[in-house]
């Protein structure tokens, strides 16, 4: 790629990965991936079942350890993360990467609003003295309990959950648990923030409201937003920025109008013949 | 299979009803044949074997019968006669067969009750009065929620249940002391005693595993740790109660610690297992390390807690409560003052409790029981907030077993078994996990029904003099435990109250609620 | 090397009825999740059945041991069973939906239950039985020290080596088997493609708890005194034991058995005798701990 320098991605990356693999005993489930994230930009990993979105999803958050490689976050107000060294919760607590689910991890027993007070935890954690100091009246966790309860109430506006603030997560309808759930990882204010298939299962309208969110969270937050998308129209529409995994490697990488002409993503999208293959290994 | 089917005709069903009713008896007596049927005995020769054929017999025509009326009335019917007792606990209207079922249950009672008072059949009095008060106290409850359908109940009874508990000593006190009645006050404040201490541990407990969602088998151990802590600190450098209460909690709070850490990245089943055999480590050094806690023989001679410095004593060195207050020494003294020491201590682990689950901490523990994975991609150090459950849980049980060692005035490993774990676990679960309410009164029911249990000698004139109601305490015991699980398996108190809300937040539902993993 | 020896021949012989009992265990979280807490008392129960059995035959005048011994194994293991399939059915079916802690919870129960129930039926006091297999064979002496293997060990040993294989084939060559092999891979699967999840169920805590007489009736034999308390201990040991070999693998079961009765032994021989169990608590929860997933076990991979 000669003119690397002037993607956005490359000029101004929030996260950047290198070399990226992740063994399973002997299954190769990511095989020396590279690329960037920028930090103005929605980022959208594609490819299809089984092609490893889930797995750098999981090494990026902490959930996995990679076996090799190096993922760095630049925080630009401060020293870089290196997320690879992080253990899981330090994912967020320090490098500020937030994450949503493939199938929806919320707090079902507990209310919507405390849904959101538990993503505010560490910042209300301290303000309380750590909980125990409060007991006895030490910290300033009233201001701070205001404070979040604000920041939960932005937040449930922006995903039109408001009337629901006191009702428990686990009855909402599934489009509102998925806003929840994204409304929940912005309330700890993230840098980088990483949707596992965020359009699934919802109808038409549900998703356009999602793309608006994104787009919103993009253009007004300081948050960078890097999701897996199995909706071909969805990631076409609002990802500024695709990278497209087929079995564990990367085959495509840039703006969506040229990764939909790519042949690769072709072949691996709508499955490509022996010929082909070798046509398409013989390229230059 | 137990479905009703309003299409079976009577003949259809009775055939069904025997046939199943034929199958428990015989795998019943297959059960009970060699075990129950024969009885090993010592003899002169070694062991011989003595037939009780006659019990067997019963056993298995017991749950032949049992089994057929379950079946035929409950089961296997349009109309189970356990519905309209069931309504009695609902706002559902009565038809006129719920009436004529109640009003038949209530003849009954009142049968039971009367051959109990006429012909002293204590057990049949017993049952009847139960059958009665359930009856009475389900359309008391349905005639009040009808009329004042807006009283914030559960308040009501919370703040009753605690006025009853500051006041029934010093009342029943007075009482006595003015007009001689008799009453047994020393059983009685043993007893209330003993239970405030279960709602303590019991409380303790639910930090760790109805909040927190970490089924803990070893309890106990801190609740030991507590008692041992106080007990050698008395003894071997006569330090005092008040002084000893917040070192043992921190002793237990620091064991919390140190057998927390290594388990806690396990999965539910797991830490409960580890758990359990931690608690079996720790009395098994109590009961070995001779040199230090006295072995099987304890450690004795430990001190009653003082009021403010005086001791509860007839004649002392020094100004004793009674002198100091001018008035004439009983024994009831120190026993109230031990009631209110103890009553404190589980208010102050109820207080505390409920505070926590307003506060970072406490929430972080209900996301963690709710959705670990999640808690942790939301940047909560999970380690050390499993690790805050514990030292909490366990602080509470050290105090607990402090108060336990003063009250007794003696501890030795006896009292620190997996058996004791259990019933604080069953108290907690039957009372709903995390329901502090819930908890309180399983405690009640499940010591007070223990206690109700050894004071039944009507049993023994109908079993015989041989019949020692305390033996079966226990298989009643694990009975209960099996028998509410499956009947209610969120406990009595299902439902979660919201830690915070916008607007009027009401109870969430105890089926949305997550426990353990 | 003749103490060492004899130890070993010892350990062996306790790993046996260990082994016999972890299957049970292994079996049931296998295919089900859950930590049978009871199973414990089952074999309990089981050691039980079999000492009565045994003077019921005495009574009749069945004496000639061989076939009493056969008599008495098949009714233990018989009645046993059906003892393990009434805990289930009992205890544990009605909350197989319920949340993942339930069935723990009412298997404590039942355990409570199991052990109160015998205390009452037969006694709270030791249970003797006198010797009914005796003699035994001198390998080598050294000193005045002698290595013997009696031939209760040899039995024990034989029955257990006998009954794994029968067990074996029933797991590995039957319908039966293999529709316990598809409950443990995915239950659901198993129920849509024909499986009856319900029986498969009930069968593995029958056959378990028929492998936990055996094991009750040869401990019967070989320590010749049983209480209503027995089965706590020997259960947490031969849990141990299943975890140690990797919960859900049979032979996994067998071999962490052989190693728990191994250390047992050689702890009670060269350390001190008064801690034996604190060893075993202790093995628990280092083995938990440190290997979760055993030595034959498959690891588990977090699911995100």
């Amino acid at each position: 790629m000669g003119g690397a320098n002037t993607k956005s991605w490359d000029r101004d990356p929030i996260l950047t990965v290198e070399h990226l693999s992740m063994h399973f005993g002997g299954i190769t489930a990511v095989d020396d991936v590279s690329f960037a994230v920028g930090r103005k930009d929605i980022t959208a990993l594609i490819g299809p079942n089984g092609a490893g979105k889930t797995t750098v999803f999981n090494c990026i958050t902490g959930f996995y350890k990679p076996t090799e490689g190096m993922l760095t976050l630049d925080a630009k107000d401060g020293p870089p993360h290196f997320l690879e060294r992080l253990t899981d919760y330090e994912i967020n607590a320090d490098a500020r990467v937030a994450r949503t689910f493939q199938n929806i991890r919320l707090f079902p027993g507990m209310t919507v609003l405390e849904n959101l007070m538990v993503a505010q935890h560490n910042g209300l954690s301290r303000a309380s003295g750590f909980s125990f100091g409060a007991i006895f009246g030490l910290g300033r966790f009233g201001l701070a309990e205001k404070e979040a309860i604000d920041l939960a109430r932005y937040w449930l506006g922006q995903v039109g959950l408001l009337p629901r603030a006191d009702e428990a997560a686990g009855s909402l309808p599934y489009g509102d648990q998925r806003r929840l759930e994204i409304a929940r990882a912005m309330c700890t204010r993230p840098r980088l923030l990483c949707l596992d298939e965020p359009a699934a299962g919802l109808n038409a309208k549900e998703s356009d409201a999602l793309n608006a969110l994104l787009q919103a969270i993009r253009d007004k937050e300081d948050t960078a937003v890097f999701l897996i998308e199995h909706d071909m129209s969805v990631v076409m529409r609002i990802s500024d920025h695709v990278i497209v995994l087929d079995y564990g490697k990367k085959i495509a990488d840039g703006t969506p109008g040229e990764v939909r002409i790519d042949p690769h993503v072709i072949a691996a999208y709508l499955g490509v013949s022996d010929e082909d293959g070798a046509a398409l290994e013989a390229r230059p | 299979m137990r479905l009703a089917d309003s299409g079976k005709t009577l003949g259809k069903k009775l055939s069904s009803a025997l046939g199943d009713s034929l199958l428990a008896a015989i795998v019943a007596f297959a059960l009970f044949s060699l075990v129950l049927g024969l009885r090993t005995v010592d003899s002169a020769t070694g062991l011989t074997l003595e037939p009780r054929p006659a019990l067997l017999a019963t056993v298995v025509a017991i749950v032949f019968v049992g089994r057929l009326a379950l079946n035929l009335f409950v089961w296997q019917t349009d109309y189970p006669l356990t519905r309209p007792f069931a309504k009695l606990f609902t706002s559902e209207p009565f038809e006129t067969r719920d009436a004529v079922t109640l009003a038949l249950a209530f003849v009954l009672g009142a049968l039971g009750v009367a051959a109990g008072f006429l012909f002293t059949e204590t057990l049949y009095g017993l049952i009847g009065a139960l059958v009665l008060a359930f009856i009475g106290i389900g359309l008391l409850r349905r005639a009040t929620v009808r009329t004042f359908p807006n009283l914030p109940y559960t308040q009501v009874f919370v703040a009753g249940g605690i006025l009853f508990a500051l006041f029934f000593p010093i009342v029943s006190y007075a009482l006595e002391s003015t007009f001689n009645l008799g009453l047994p006050l020393r059983y009685w404040f043993d007893l209330s005693i003993l239970i405030l201490t279960y709602v303590m541990l019991g409380w303790g407990l639910n930090i760790v595993v109805g909040l927190a969602g970490l089924l803990d088998l070893g309890y106990v151990a801190f609740y030991a740790v507590g008692a041992y802590t106080f007990a050698l600190l008395a003894t071997h450098f006569g330090l005092g109660f008040w002084i000893c209460l917040p070192i043992a909690g921190a002793a237990a709070a620091l064991w919390g610690i140190v057998l927390g850490f290594p388990v806690l990245r396990l999965r539910g089943d797991y830490l409960a297992i580890v758990t359990l055999a931690f608690g079996e480590i720790v009395r098994i050094i109590l009961l070995n390390w001779t040199e230090v806690t006295g072995g099987p023989n304890g450690i004795a001679g430990i001190p009653k807690p003082t009021f403010f410095g005086l001791p509860f004593s007839p004649f002392a060195e020094g100004t004793t409560f009674s002198g100091f207050f001018g008035i004439h020494y009983d024994g009831l003294h120190a026993l109230i003052f031990l009631y209110y020491v103890i009553l404190v201590l589980a208010l102050m682990t109820n207080l505390v409790t409920l505070r926590l689950r307003r506060l970072p901490v406490g929430r972080a523990w209900e996301a963690m029981r709710e959705d670990e994975i999640a808690c942790r991609s939301l940047g909560i150090n999970t380690t050390v907030t499993k690790l805050s459950a514990f030292a909490t849980g366990a602080m509470f049980g050290g105090l607990a077993g402090c108060f336990f060692a003063t009250r007794q005035g003696f501890v030795s490993p006896e009292s620190f078994t997996f058996i004791e774990s259990a019933i604080i676990l069953a108290i907690v679960v039957l009372g709903g996990m995390g329901s502090q309410l819930g908890v309180a009164i399983a405690a009640i029911v499940m010591v007070g029904g223990f206690e109700a249990l050894r004071h039944t000698a009507g049993l023994q004139a109908i079993f015989g003099e041989e019949f020692d109601p305390a033996l079966y305490r226990m298989l009643l015991f694990g009975l209960a435990m099996v028998a509410i699980m499956i009947w209610r398996p969120r406990g009595i108190v299902s439902s979660r109250a919201p830690t915070i809300s916008l607007g009027d937040a009401s109870a969430i539902s105890g089926d949305l609620v997550r426990q353990g993993r | 090397m003749a103490y060492f020896l004899q130890q070993l021949i010892n350990g062996v012989t306790l790993g046996s009825i260990y082994g016999l009992i972890a299957i049970g265990y292994t079996m049931v979280y296998g295919i089900i999740g859950m930590i049978n807490f009871a199973h414990g008392d089952v074999f309990m129960v089981g050691a039980f059945i079999a000492l009565i059995a045994f003077l019921a035959l005495t009574t009749i005048g069945i004496t000639a041991v061989p076939l009493a011994l056969l008599l008495v194994l098949i009714i233990a293991m018989v009645l046993t069973a059906v003892w393990g399939w009434t805990v289930e059915r009992v205890a544990y079916r009605p909350l197989r939906e319920s949340f993942r802690l339930a069935p723990l919870i009412t298997a404590i129960g039942m355990s409570i239950v199991l052990q109160n129930f015998i205390q009452i039926a037969q006694g709270a006091r030791v249970k003797p039985l006198q010797p009914i297999v005796t003699g035994g064979y001198e390998l080598f002496h050294q000193g005045s020290f002698s290595v013997i293997v009696s031939n209760i060990q040899i039995l024990i040993v034989a029955t257990t080596v006998l009954v794994m294989g029968a067990f074996w084939l029933l797991i590995n060559r039957t319908e039966l088997g293999r529709a316990q092999r598809a409950c443990e891979q995915d239950r659901l699967m198993a129920a849509l493609s024909g499986v009856d999840v319900d029986r498969t169920i009930s069968l593995t805590f029958v056959l378990g708890a028929g492998l936990a007489a055996v094991a009750g009736l040869l401990y019967l034999l070989y320590y010749g005194v049983i209480d209503f308390f027995i089965g706590f201990v020997v259960g947490i040991k031969a849990f141990t034991a299943a975890v140690f070999g990797g919960i859900g693998s049979i032979p996994g079961a067998m071999l962490g058995g052989l190693i728990i009765g191994l250390i047992e032994t050689f702890w009670s021989a060269y350390f001190t005798i008064e801690y034996k169990d604190v060893a075993a608590f202790s093995m628990l929860a280092i083995v938990l701990i440190f290997f979760p997933t055993g030595l034959l076990g498959r690891p588990e991979v977090e699911k995100v």
